[in-house]
């Protein structure tokens, strides 16, 4: 059984097209009320049933931390709040720490950078899928050890790792990194997720590696139905992987759009500066555009726009107004007093 | 022609398993037999993956460990049957810059105290001399003078990257060996990394031989390319070359994986660059347990 018909069934009930995800102004915050330390500050994102969507950012910039925050897993003294964090219909904010937990790992997955510091090293792959099957596998599989064999070898062949009776007796160290990730994802696969939320799921392999499981993960959105968040720095991995992109810069939206909008007519700055500073954009000439200055920190947030000291559009009034999330047409929004024109 | 600064002829390094006189597989050939040559301020490109021997190409080079067979020509002069004497002599002519100046600064000394100290140990000048050659070089690389006495802590990504160039270039080598420099940092700082390396080498007619694995970097700034697999280079030749007509399956496969901007969404039912690499017959079968 390739195709999870529990997967299709969950599809069934969600359509696509209605919001997998819709979050509106997240905020997370690091510090004291009296010193305030804004990790997120008023993210909005919103994930399709079956959708990629990209995350990109630099360090800093807060995709992990709206990730965390989706999954539950920000912990005090952090503070989250948010006007509205719905998954599949049900609301974050109100549920209890039980029944968020209970969606985590199952509803929702997520996979990380580093798969050797994911996975235990002291436990078979055997044994780590077997409970993750056990946790969040359906009833069947919660009962029966052999149920939940045979899906773990389902599991295995499912992310294309051949020999998986073979695998599930090999320890962490035994796997490469790519196949070390193709086992993360078989684990976060166990309990059906509606979503994936990928942490940079192929920063760590080698390019050839990271095309094999950028592939996997597409077929897994084809077959499964599941959408899934896509965080990375890489520009070029969204760009050929991702349905929408969603651009943070020290914690805040900066534009968000589909693919095609975003990577062929940037209206934001920052989208630009970013595609700019790219090598493959300066073909035959030695020199790239940077970026000037830094990232701003938690603690040093200019008043104005976030990005007005490193613009080269800036104006007075960047520098004093924080400009606002805005849609200048459907479905792309750009954070900019003045979008760049495009022709 | 010039006679080239670097030329390797059939380098190899082997390693020898521990316990593995039992078994027939005893060695590893990390590097088998790789030829090359770098002329005086060029940048030559070592691309490859993980297990390729892009790494212990860079030891020898360096003169950290000693080749196995095969030459390895600094100046004309054999670095790999070279006595200590002449190896210690020839090492400052190379210099080294890593990939995570996270982890390449000592957290414990100051960015003065970390420029100084390659003359220091090299006994060059006297301790003003090493000073105010510090505090030229801080300001080439783009930082200030009041960063002298900062610790590397106080610095972002790029800055300590930076840094670690500074230090590299302290002792007026000819040749630096950098070892994916730029793939630690963020977007919008690897385009100033890079441009600053750029700008050194004219500034000091600097060779490079640039370890890396993002092929974008590599058309941006390398002459020439050696593609390497297991230990072996696979394709070698002008960047244009390599670019433009590459021959070898696996590079072929190396630039249908590297994703770009403008290509858009593989589809996952449609051929896709993942299958390039099992498409080429040479590899694929022979990943060994690292890949």
């Amino acid at each position: 059984m390739s195709v999870d018909t529990a997967a299709v069934a969950d599809r069934e009930r969600f359509p696509t097209g209605e919001a997998l995800v819709d979050i509106r102004d997240l905020r997370v915050d690091f510090g004291t009320a009296a010193r305030p330390l804004p990790a997120v500050e008023g993210v909005d994102l919103s994930i399709g049933a079956g959708e990629i969507v990209g995350l990109v950012g630099e360090s800093g910039s807060g995709k992990s931390v709206t990730a965390l925050a989706l999954m539950g897993l920000v912990d005090e003294p952090a503070r989250v709040a948010a006007q509205r964090m719905q998954f599949a219909g049900r609301d974050l904010i109100r549920m209890t720490a039980d029944a968020r937990r209970s969606l985590a790992g199952r509803d929702m997955a997520m996979i990380f950078q580093d798969p050797h510091a994911s996975l235990d090293p002291c436990y078979t792959v055997g044994f780590q899928l077997d409970e993750a099957i056990r946790l969040h596998g359906n009833a069947d599989e919660r009962a029966s050890a052999a149920a939940r064999r045979q899906r773990a070898t389902a599991l295995l062949r499912e992310v294309d790792i051949r020999e998986p009776a073979m695998r599930l007796r090999a320890y962490p160290h035994q796997l490469s990194g790519g196949m070390a990730q193709r086992v993360m994802i078989a684990i976060a696969l166990a309990g059906r997720p509606r979503l994936l939320i990928a942490d940079e799921p192929t920063t760590a392999l080698d390019v050839t590696v990271q095309a094999q499981v950028l592939a996997l993960l597409l077929r897994l959105r084809d077959e499964l139905g599941m959408a899934i968040l896509l965080i990375t720095h890489d520009l070029a991995v969204v760009a050929e992987t991702a349905d929408r992109v969603v651009v943070l810069y020290a914690g805040q939206v900066m534009e968000t759009g589909t693919v095609p909008a975003i990577f062929d007519a940037p209206r934001h700055p920052y989208t630009r500066a970013l595609l700019d500073a790219l090598p493959e954009y300066e073909r035959g000439q030695t020199r790239l555009r940077t970026i000037p200055g830094v990232v701003p920190g938690a603690h040093d947030r200019p008043a104005g726009c976030l990005l007005a000291p490193r613009c080269a559009f800036a104006v007075e009034r960047c520098n004093e107004v924080r400009p606002a999330l805005t849609a200048l047409r459907a479905r792309v929004s750009v954070r900019c007093h003045y979008p760049l024109v495009v022709e | 022609m010039t006679a080239p600064l670097l030329e390797a002829r059939d380098l190899a390094r082997h390693y020898r398993l521990p316990g593995g006189y039992l078994s027939e597989r005893g060695v590893v050939r990390a590097l088998d037999g790789v030829s090359f040559t770098l002329q005086q301020g060029r940048t030559l490109a070592i691309v490859g993956e993980s297990g390729s021997g892009k790494s212990t190409l860079a030891r020898q080079v360096t003169m950290v460990e000693t080749p196995t067979s095969g030459e390895l020509l600094l100046d004309g002069r054999d670095v790999a049957r070279a006595t200590r004497a002449e190896r210690r002599r020839l090492r400052p002519q190379v210099q080294m810059v890593f990939q995570n100046p996270y982890a390449s600064l000592n957290p414990r000394r100051t960015v003065g105290a970390l420029l100084e100290e390659p003359l220091a140990i090299q006994r060059r000048g006297s301790r003003d001399e090493r000073r105010s050659a510090a505090l030229a070089m801080l300001s080439k690389v783009g930082l200030r003078a009041e960063h002298y006495r900062r610790y590397p802590h106080m610095f972002s990504g790029g800055q300590r990257q930076r840094i670690a160039v500074a230090r590299a270039l302290m002792l007026n080598p000819r040749l630096v060996v950098a070892d994916e420099p730029i793939s630690a940092l963020d977007v919008s700082t690897q385009a100033q990394v890079l441009n600053l390396l750029a700008d050194l080498q004219q500034e000091f007619n600097v060779a490079y031989l640039f370890i890396a694995h993002n092929l974008q970097v590599v058309r941006l700034i390398a002459d020439d390319v050696v593609v390497m697999y297991l230990g072996k280079a696979v394709e070698q030749g002008s960047k244009e070359a390599i670019f433009e007509n590459p021959q070898h399956p696996y590079t072929k496969a190396l630039l249908a994986s590297t994703p770009s901007v403008h290509r858009r969404r593989r589809d996952s039912t449609s051929s896709q660059p993942a299958n390039a690499i099992d498409a080429a017959p040479c590899i694929g079968h022979d990943r060994g347990p690292s890949s």
